[in-house]
């Protein structure tokens, strides 16, 4: 009885605090003209499709299937936005830099973790290489190394581009990406010799964090710089998403790791609520600003609805903080905030409708541009697989489901579904995208950028497939108490190694990436390709 | 007032509420439960073998959370009771984990209650558990060709012994194993304290 009430009561107050909330908001935000969708655009720009990834005969195509008027895009302002790109331009390219480097520490460690995991005799000389080590260092990599520095860089590319304002006090930055990378050295050291602090996602040692918070705070000067000068009047949704991300995070990461302050199960509450809130607000959001920039730009036409999009920003923003205590189902934690994170976490298949169908509304009739266009390949993919992980996270989280796939590997299938299928696939389109922008070379192999894709695709489906169908029955074998608990564990063999053929594809995949680029740095550009910069001014 | 200004301001008090929810209301209410009668201190020697267990991740393959008899055959599994937040009491860091490669760890010490073996099995899960996925620790022992007065030896099953050297447990494993045997909530928990009673849902009682 007593459940049922504090899950209507929860359900209501969140239900009508959200909507006063958006209510209050609608003035500037919820601003009905479509101006707001269109500040993205020069001036008669929309229309022109945008592919620095793609070649000449690509981008045409690209144009031709767009049926809409063409218009030329207005001078003054696309050479505004040359010069937005151009402030930036160093800054992002060392982001970037980095988040290739993290990409193949984190995926190497991962992929050693799944060979571990079927082959437990397989490197044990080594404290470091011990599989609760590696895997961690497989984990940190990819959260405080890929995922931050590839979606920062992406952040710092758009977020001038679209307050029409270069990129105010840059060295800030460049100062605090080069902490934030000491810092991760140093924590990825701290947990291979084993001075890791024990709390998943917040393994590394509070000492190490405060270069991280230093790190962080000064990446987000020349954000905030740029906020104060932007000569646009309306903030588009990358903003919004970016801009908050951009605030949550270190609160989130600030209160998690204050030594001393959490202790016994609340420790546990506080640590599936930064856990998750990590994805929520910081990843998640970074990932769909990047959907709600390139999307449009590429195939020329603003995002169908504004409105959605406003109910998909705040619908995120607010279910989403509360939806942690799903990772404690059925533990020794207070009831009522495991019910709240079970009915947040359903609630969230509100923002994520909003924003399939705002999506799929912008993309109708323009699905040929995938063909030609390969940043949209991935950021659709990547789009797509918001949806459907989300979609399984909230449905994961009803007691009846999570009582069979907590403990699982079906679960860490789910990660890979949303942190690979989903921001991962975002962040490499939308690198794709940048990367030609900001060093004024072109991608040399269209062949290579779709080898990346097929392998990355087929990598993570092999992945994602293995480890929910066994996961699956090795929570049923478990939930069996008359079947010996060893058979939840050889039962999972043939699929750990599913799962490392997917993430050694996967791996392959960051290989021709990361050569890729290396290609791109080092050949001369050939007579087709003019640099991109000089080519939009 | 700026759009930025509004935004911002929204998406802190949207953050403040989770944070209300999930961190500040836990730590008022299950942050300072008192131990269960019959839980004791770790001793030094156990708690750092808890370092050493964080140390070396046993966490992500092992839970420490029994679930409720109703919700989960957990204690069929021989795992023990549903675990309640004055069990936990002692530790900092918490290492309730989230995955069960491994059986729940929270009654070790009283379903097996042997250094010996906990050494063996530290060593070459394999010996004893064939078709074990868990990787053994061969770098919390030392190989010596015969044990001084003092070492503590490690009798492996015939066959896993490397050939001619005898395995000794290094103090790390020595840690290890006692943090484990101590591994041990079986005493009852009493159902008067309003504390520990409001920490099971009303539909999940232990
Ligand atoms: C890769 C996953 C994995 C890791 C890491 C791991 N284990 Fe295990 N553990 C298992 C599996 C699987 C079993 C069940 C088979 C067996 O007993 O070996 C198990 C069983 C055990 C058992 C016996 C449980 C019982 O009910 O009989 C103990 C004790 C144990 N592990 C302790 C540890 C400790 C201590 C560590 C860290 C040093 C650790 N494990 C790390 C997978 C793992
Ligand atoms: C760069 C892309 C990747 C991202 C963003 C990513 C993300 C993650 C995340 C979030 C987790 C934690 C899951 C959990 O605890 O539930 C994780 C764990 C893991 N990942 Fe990855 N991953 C990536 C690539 C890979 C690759 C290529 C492999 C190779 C097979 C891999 C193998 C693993 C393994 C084995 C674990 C540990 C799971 C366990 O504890 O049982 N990952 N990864």
């Amino acid at each position: 009885m007593n459940t049922v009430v504090i899950l209507l009561s929860a359900f209501v107050i969140s239900v009508f605090g959200l909507f006063v909330f958006i209510w209050t908001q609608r003035r500037g935000l919820l601003d009905p003209s479509p101006r707001a969708a269109e500040v993205i655009f020069a001036p008669g720009e929309i229309g022109v499709v945008e592919d620095p990834a793609g070649t000449r005969e690509t981008v045409a195509k690209l144009q031709a299937a767009n049926p809409s008027i063409i218009g030329s895009g207005h001078a003054e302002e696309l050479a505004e936005r040359a010069r937005a790109d151009a402030s930036t331009a160093p800054l992002v390219f060392f982001f970037l830099c980095c988040a290739f480097a993290w990409l193949l520490v984190a995926s190497a460690a991962g992929l050693v973790a799944s060979i571990k995991l079927h082959e437990p005799d397989w490197l044990i000389g080594q404290a470091w290489l011990t599989f609760g080590r590696i895997r961690t260092i497989h984990l940190n990599a990819v959260a405080y190394g890929w995922a931050p520095m590839a979606g920062l860089g992406v952040a710092l590319f758009v977020i001038p581009r679209l307050l029409k304002t270069p990129l105010v006090g840059a060295r800030y930055a460049f100062l605090g990406a080069a902490l934030w990378n000491a810092a991760l050295i140093a924590g990825l050291g701290a947990i291979a010799v084993g001075l890791g602090d024990g709390l998943e996602w917040l393994e590394i040692p509070w000492q190490v964090d405060i270069l991280f918070v230093a790190g962080g705070a000064l990446v987000g000067v020349p954000l905030v710089l740029t906020l104060l000068q932007r000569k646009v009047d309306h903030l588009y949704v990358s903003v919004w998403y970016m801009g908050c991300a951009l605030f949550w995070f270190p609160v989130l990461f600030l209160v998690a790791n204050i030594p001393g302050l959490h202790r016994g199960v609340q420790e546990a509450a506080m640590n599936w609520w930064f856990a998750h809130n990590v994805l929520g607000l910081f990843y998640t959001p970074l990932a769909l600003a990047s959907v709600y920039y390139f999307l449009p730009k590429i195939i020329g036409r603003p995002v169908q609805s504004y409105n959605l999009s406003l109910l998909g920003f705040w619908g995120l923003a607010f279910f989403y903080g509360q939806v942690g205590g799903h990772h404690l189902v059925g533990g020794p934690v207070p009831g009522w905030m495991i019910t709240l994170s079970i009915v947040q976490s359903m609630m969230m298949i509100i923002p994520v409708v909003a924003f399939t169908v705002n999506m799929h509304g912008t993309l109708e009739g323009r699905l040929s541009a995938l063909r030609y266009s390969p940043t949209l390949r991935f950021i659709g993919f990547g789009g797509l697989m918001y949806t459907v992980s989300s979609i399984q996270g909230a449905v994961e989280a009803l007691r009846t489901l999570n009582v069979v796939v907590h403990f699982t590997h079906h679960t860490v299938g789910h990660a890979h579904l949303g942190m690979y299928g989903f921001v991962t696939m975002v962040f490499f389109g939308a690198i794709y995208f940048v990367v030609p922008r900001v060093s004024g070379r072109e991608w040399p192999s269209p062949l290579l950028i779709g080898a990346h894709f097929w392998l990355a695709a087929i990598g993570i489906t092999i992945y994602f497939i293995s480890l929910s169908y066994g996961g699956w029955l090795q929570g049923v074998a478990m939930l069996d108490a008359s079947r010996p608990f060893m058979e939840s564990v050889t039962l999972m063999l043939p699929y750990l190694k599913a799962r490392s053929i997917g993430g050694a594809l996967m791996v392959l995949g960051h290989l021709v990436f990361v050569l890729h680029f290396v290609l791109l740095l080092t050949t001369k550009p050939s007579g087709r390709n003019q640099p991109t910069l000089l080519q939009a001014i | 007032m700026h759009d930025e200004t509004r935004l911002l301001a929204g998406g802190m008090v949207m953050l403040a509420i989770a944070t209300g929810a999930l961190v500040v209301v836990p730590y008022m209410t299950v942050r300072d439960v008192p131990p269960i009668e019959g839980l004791k201190p770790y001793t030094n020697e156990q708690l750092r073998g808890r370092r050493q267990y964080i140390a070396n991740g046993c966490v992500y393959c092992h839970s420490q959370q029994p679930r409720s008899r109703n919700f989960a055959p957990d204690f069929e599994r021989g795992w023990g009771r549903a675990s309640v937040a004055g069990d936990y009491a002692y530790d900092t860091p918490h290492l309730l984990g989230t995955m069960r490669t491994g059986p729940d760890l929270l009654n070790i010490g009283a379903r097996q209650p042997s250094e010996q073996w906990h050494l063996g099995h530290l060593y070459q899960p394999r010996a004893y558990v064939p078709g074990s996925v868990m990787p053994g620790y061969p770098y919390l022992f030392e190989l010596k060709d015969k044990a001084d007065t003092g070492d503590v030896e490690v009798h492996l099953p015939p066959g896993f012994a490397p050939a001619g050297k005898r395995v000794i447990a290094l103090r790390e494993a020595r840690d290890l194993v006692a943090y484990l045997k101590a591994l041990d909530r079986t005493y009852p928990v009493i159902p008067a304290p309003k504390a520990v009673r409001t920490v099971r849902t009303p539909e999940d009682p232990s």
